[in-house]
């Protein structure tokens, strides 16, 4: 494949992108590409780096060292034209508070160079695609949560932006909001290409193709959902055990079998103790531990594998190594 | 062009929201009308110098008040982050603020018509000082507007932004007044007496609108406009 269908498959390209604030090193040398019409999942701990990586991105402000292309753009030479490809929801979702949700959209659609009819069929698009139809009269400040970040969703994308990056969009939310909101990011998800910022895991899982995971300003984990989970780290799955017979007999006759990586001892009730066993293999070795626990002559009565979620991988490359 | 318009369009409206505004427009109509008649039947003269010889002092403090808001409301709700990432340039949305500023500040200043009108019924004062005036209060005012404008680009915090505008005009003012220039090196008493914002007002009180003091206000306007989208642009810096 040639260099120039190369880029124009990618919507943005990060390289070796620095920023330092005094002696903060917020964000560590990234490098990673999103690709067009992908919905692709920034991953990281409070104070990661997310937000400082994005407002490089949107040319808010500008890296220490390091570039970032938006659809081939420069963010430090292309700065008007990088910022009218992105469609942008801060993380606090700033909104002036004071205004209609209809002069609000009036206003920003109008910054963002719509007019006439076309702004007005826009702002009716926002109306049915956000659900805020309703809502139009209503001044922002008076708003619920959930109907904010409609609107903030409605501002980024009035004028249909190749890139929609949305920076921690759930917050806040109670459980019906964030399932309305992640309906209408899949959706806008299947024509654009989406950044999605978030702490949340399961959130990312569910809607995003790919996911990145930084911590402490580098990248420490990339790939699809599945790939992340199934042994990108090591590959080891768990199985969790429920044993009659006495702890440590039963820890070592489950550690000659192969595979085993670490035995925990949870809980001990009636004389059944509870077992979780990590591996470090990929395959699944339940008949080894069933036939280690019989012939140890104990007695067995639950036997689980659970395969590493999202949440294991992230808690494990996430951890400070203090 | 147009986007400074839709910048305008939205902070002018956004001055009448709040019943603040409304209440300085009262106390500074009040507050004009009342220094300036209250001597007025002593004096026995249609004319409105004395008017307009009050007009930098009640700008002292109406001035601030207009422009506290402007940065400093932005920055402490994070606006700030979506304007600036929105396709506009910084100097677009300075210029935008800066109008709409001027034209609140020009909408109270035409509001004060019923001072000339007052005297044309009970008088017939000459017309052309009049106009003078009220132009010269204009350009004043927008080099006052520029000073408010920068100082609320660097708080977050309106009442903070109020004081320092107020203590930055007030020294610009006095600069030029001679219980200032009587103390300092007489080398330096040309520059302070031409950089004073009160130097260039007496002759405009008098009605008269001299090129120079045109040419000393705009360029007052234009340098701290210049400062707001620079400090703007500081975030990029840092």
């Amino acid at each position: 494949m040639d260099m120039e269908s190369k880029t124009s498959r990618l919507m943005l390209e990060v390289r070796g992108l620095n920023k330092k604030f005094g002696h903060v090193h917020a964000v560590n040398n990234l490098n990673f590409e999103v690709r067009r019409g992908e919905v692709f999942g920034f991953l990281g701990p409070n104070g990661a780096g997310k937000s400082t990586t994005m407002r490089i991105i949107t040319c808010f402000i500008p890296p220490t060292s390091g570039s970032a292309l938006v659809d081939g753009m420069d963010t430090a030479t292309h700065d008007l034209a990088v910022r009218r490809k992105i469609g942008y929801l801060p993380e606090s979702t700033p909104l002036y508070s004071d205004m209609t949700v209809k002069e609000y959209l009036a206003f920003v659609g109008q910054i963002r160079g719509l007019r006439g009819s076309k702004l007005k069929s826009r702002i009716d698009d926002m109306f049915s695609v956000c659900a805020l139809t309703k809502m139009a009269d209503r001044q922002i400040g008076k708003l619920s949560k959930g109907f904010k970040q409609r609107v903030g969703l409605a501002q980024a994308m009035i004028h249909d932006p190749d890139l929609l990056i949305l920076d921690e969009p759930m917050s806040g939310l109670d459980p019906n909001q964030i399932i309305e909101i992640r309906r209408l990011i899949k959706r806008m998800g299947e024509e654009k290409t989406v950044i999605y910022c978030s702490h949340i895991l399961s959130e990312v899982s569910a809607t995003c193709d790919r996911i990145l995971i930084i911590n402490e300003g580098r990248i420490v984990a990339t790939g699809t959902p599945s790939d992340l989970t199934s042994g990108h780290r090591g590959g080891g799955s768990k199985y969790a055990l429920r044993v009659k017979g006495d702890g440590p007999s039963i820890k070592n006759s489950l550690a000659s079998v192969s595979g085993v990586s670490v035995i925990y001892i949870d809980d001990v009730k009636d004389g059944w103790c509870g077992i979780r066993i990590n591996t470090n293999i990929k395959d699944d070795i339940g008949e080894a531990l069933f036939r280690a626990v019989v012939d140890g002559g104990f007695s067995l009565s639950e036997l689980t594998r659970t395969q590493t979620s999202l949440e294991d991988v992230f808690t494990q490359l996430t951890r400070s190594e203090k | 062009m147009s986007t400074i318009a839709a910048i305008f369009k939205k902070e002018f409206a956004s001055y009448f929201i709040s019943p603040i505004a409304y209440v300085f427009i009262i106390v500074f109509l009040i507050g004009g009308n009342f220094m300036f008649f209250q001597p007025f039947f002593l004096i026995n003269q249609a004319e409105m110098r004395n008017y307009f010889s009050l007009l930098p002092w009640i700008f002292l403090f109406f001035v601030p008040a207009i422009t506290m808001r402007s940065w400093a409301e932005e920055k402490k709700s994070k606006t700030m982050e979506l304007l600036l990432t929105w396709p506009l340039s910084d100097a677009q949305a300075v210029l935008g603020k800066f109008f709409a500023s001027l034209a609140f500040l020009s909408v109270a200043i035409l509001l004060s018509i019923t001072v000339p009108i007052t005297l044309f019924i009970i008088g017939s004062p000459d017309p052309g000082p009049i106009i003078g005036g009220y132009v010269g209060a204009i350009l004043m005012g927008a080099a006052y507007l520029a000073i408010g404008l920068w100082i609320s680009s660097h708080t977050e915090n309106q009442i903070v932004a109020f004081i320092l505008a107020f203590v930055t005009i007030f020294l610009l003012m006095i600069i030029g007044h001679p219980l200032v220039t009587a103390k300092v090196p007489s080398v330096l008493i040309p520059i302070f007496s031409y950089l004073g914002l009160f130097t260039h007002f007496e002759s405009i009180e008098r009605g008269v609108v001299d090129s120079r003091n045109v040419v000393y206000y705009l360029s007052m306007t234009g340098i701290f406009l210049f400062l707001n989208a620079q400090s703007l642009g500081r975030r990029k810096s840092e």
